[in-house]
């Protein structure tokens, strides 16, 4: 690798690997998330310039913590000293303004490894999905300030106008300052991580959404982006099962994602999927976090989705898939979140355990998902599946009617024609 | 740092007169959490309302005055706390012990007040 690619590689690695945990440590010593983020900014801008003639120090974490501190220090005393000087002359205008608690010491601090700073990274990263905060916010706000993504690959893997973007961080930034929303670690710990949990699998879900949009090479990977974050959740709250539940979840996703479309970009069903090209590391990695997850005994809907990721993953062919255990989850689950759409899967999965009859049976009860169009989509196959081909065909009708997707237009349209 | 808590509920709510039993007991969880937030040193103000029924709107552009309130919404601002509190979550946490019945809580900080 040339030394320029070298370098700014490791520019890009101490961005997303340590600049959170070095924000996180000079927010909680500065008081003041703002000060800590532009000074973190302020560091990584001279590693641009520095690096380059210097060579890549040693330790990347240790200089982005040392030098990122003396720009902190720098900016509190050039804004003190200005409001000193406004003081003198128009005494009015720094009526209540705010000063730093105190000014911070330039001694040094021990940043040795990737694992440092876990308490005050933990407390940022429920800071940044702080339920005072939306929910584009939170995702936005976890992003850039715990995956140290810039505002412009934010906005391009969501395919937003960066102006959009950077006012929401902005936004964001100027509530947790004002309205004082705190660093810490909050006496209600679970809802807090399960709204850390729901950003994480929002990441997570969008790389799907978003892929096959334009200029995929170029974007970053949301999917690995969520995947990285939620390793790093775990390692804060290790014992934590719905975490490992969520990163069982989207290993196995991940794992199949390279045979999720086919040569001319066309959505692959999971039964028509070449099972070859599933990543067998990451299923096996799966595997191991999801067991360890279930030795807990706390069970949770992210390690429910798991268990049925999994059992997908785990089946050699599409026949060998255990439709019985999955039913079982998909009940687990409704039980636990009442969703329809959940129902919907569960009844699918009856359908396929049991017969087609058994589905239906269920399914005809769901009347609250009339306008969606998978449950047409579903109803309609196991209508063609029980023989019933004529109404089938009407039923998979309405749902072309219901959906713009062409990727899913198209494939309706094939099904119809083929059962006509 | 300064929070305002601000009560919005349901006005047409049959409340107890004053005077009788009823009335003692619906003021007696208010009474504890206004005691609650002096014992806590948290307390700054408070206060309640009258119903939106008494309320008359000034509109500035013209100087005309109208009956009613600014906004007619099924919850109406009823009463409020000022209250002193380390951070957001620590306001939140006490204004989810107000005893209100329903309605909405909405916390803000205070950005200036006179004679703080």
């Amino acid at each position: 690798m040339p030394d320029d690619a070298r370098v700014t590689a490791a520019i890009i690695e101490l961005a997303r690997g340590q600049s959170a945990r070095v924000l996180a440590l000079l927010a909680r010593r500065f008081g003041d998330l703002d000060t800590a983020d532009d000074a973190v900014q302020d560091a990584l801008l001279e590693a641009v310039t520095a690096w380059p003639r210097d060579g890549v120090p040693e330790n990347p974490g240790g200089w982005l913590y040392t030098v990122a501190l003396r720009k902190g220090i720098d900016r509190i005393r050039r804004e003190s000293s200005a409001r000193r000087r406004t003081r003198a002359s128009a005494p009015e205008l720094v009526e209540g303004a705010t000063s730093p608690a105190h000014e911070p010491t330039d001694e040094d601090h021990p940043v040795h490894d990737n694992g440092f700073a876990g308490d005050e990274y933990l407390r940022l990263m429920l800071l940044c999905c702080h339920p005072a905060l939306d929910r584009d916010s939170q995702v936005a706000l976890t992003l850039r300030l715990v995956g140290g993504l810039t505002t412009n690959e934010i906005a391009a893997a969501y395919v937003q106008p960066v102006a959009t973007v950077a006012q929401r961080i902005v936004r964001a930034k100027r509530k947790i300052r004002d309205a004082g929303i705190p660093l810490s670690i909050p006496v209600a710990l679970d809802d807090r991580v399960a709204a850390l949990l729901t950003v994480l699998y929002l990441v997570f879900n969008e790389s799907y959404l978003a892929r096959g949009a334009a200029d995929v090479v170029t974007r970053v990977d949301l999917a690995d982006e969520a995947i990285r974050l939620t390793r790093q959740a775990l390692e804060l709250l290790p014992a934590n099962a719905e975490v490992e539940g969520l990163l069982a979840l989207e290993l196995f996703s991940r794992a199949r994602s390279a045979a999720r479309q086919d040569a001319a970009g066309e959505l692959t069903l999971l039964e028509q999927q070449d099972r070859s090209a599933w990543d067998r590391m990451l299923i096996a990695e799966g595997n191991r976090v999801l067991a360890s997850a279930l030795a807990r005994l706390r069970p949770g809907r992210y390690q429910l989705q798991a268990i049925i990721a999994g059992i997908h993953a785990n089946a050699p062919t599409p026949e060998a898939t255990d439709w019985r255990a999955i039913a079982q989850a998909y009940g687990q689950l409704l039980a636990m979140t009442g969703s329809p759409v959940v129902a919907l899967n569960h009844a699918v999965a009856v359908a396929m355990a049991e017969g087609p009859d058994a589905g239906l049976a269920l399914i005809d009860g769901l009347a609250e998902l009339e306008s969606y169009y998978l449950f047409h989509a579903a109803r309609g196959e196991l209508l063609a599946r029980a023989g019933r081909v004529p109404e089938a065909v009407a039923q998979l009708a309405h749902a072309l009617e219901l959906t713009s997707n062409g990727a899913e237009r198209r494939h309706l349209a094939r099904r119809i024609r083929a059962l006509s | 740092m300064e929070y305002m808590i601000l009560l919005h509920a349901n006005e047409n709510l049959d409340r107890p007169a004053p005077g009788t039993a009823e009335f003692e007991a619906y003021m007696g969880p208010w009474f504890a959490f206004n005691q609650s937030l002096i014992d806590g040193g948290h307390w700054i103000s408070g206060g309640s309302l009258q119903p939106t029924s008494t309320a008359t709107t000034i509109t500035l552009d013209d100087g005309s005055v109208t009956d009613g309130p600014y906004a007619e919404t099924k919850e109406q601002l009823g009463g409020w706390y000022i209250i002193t509190a380390s951070d957001l979550d620590e306001a939140l946490a006490l204004g989810k012990g107000a005893p209100l019945k329903g309605g909405y809580v909405e916390v803000r900080p205070i950005a200036y007040r006179a004679n703080a």
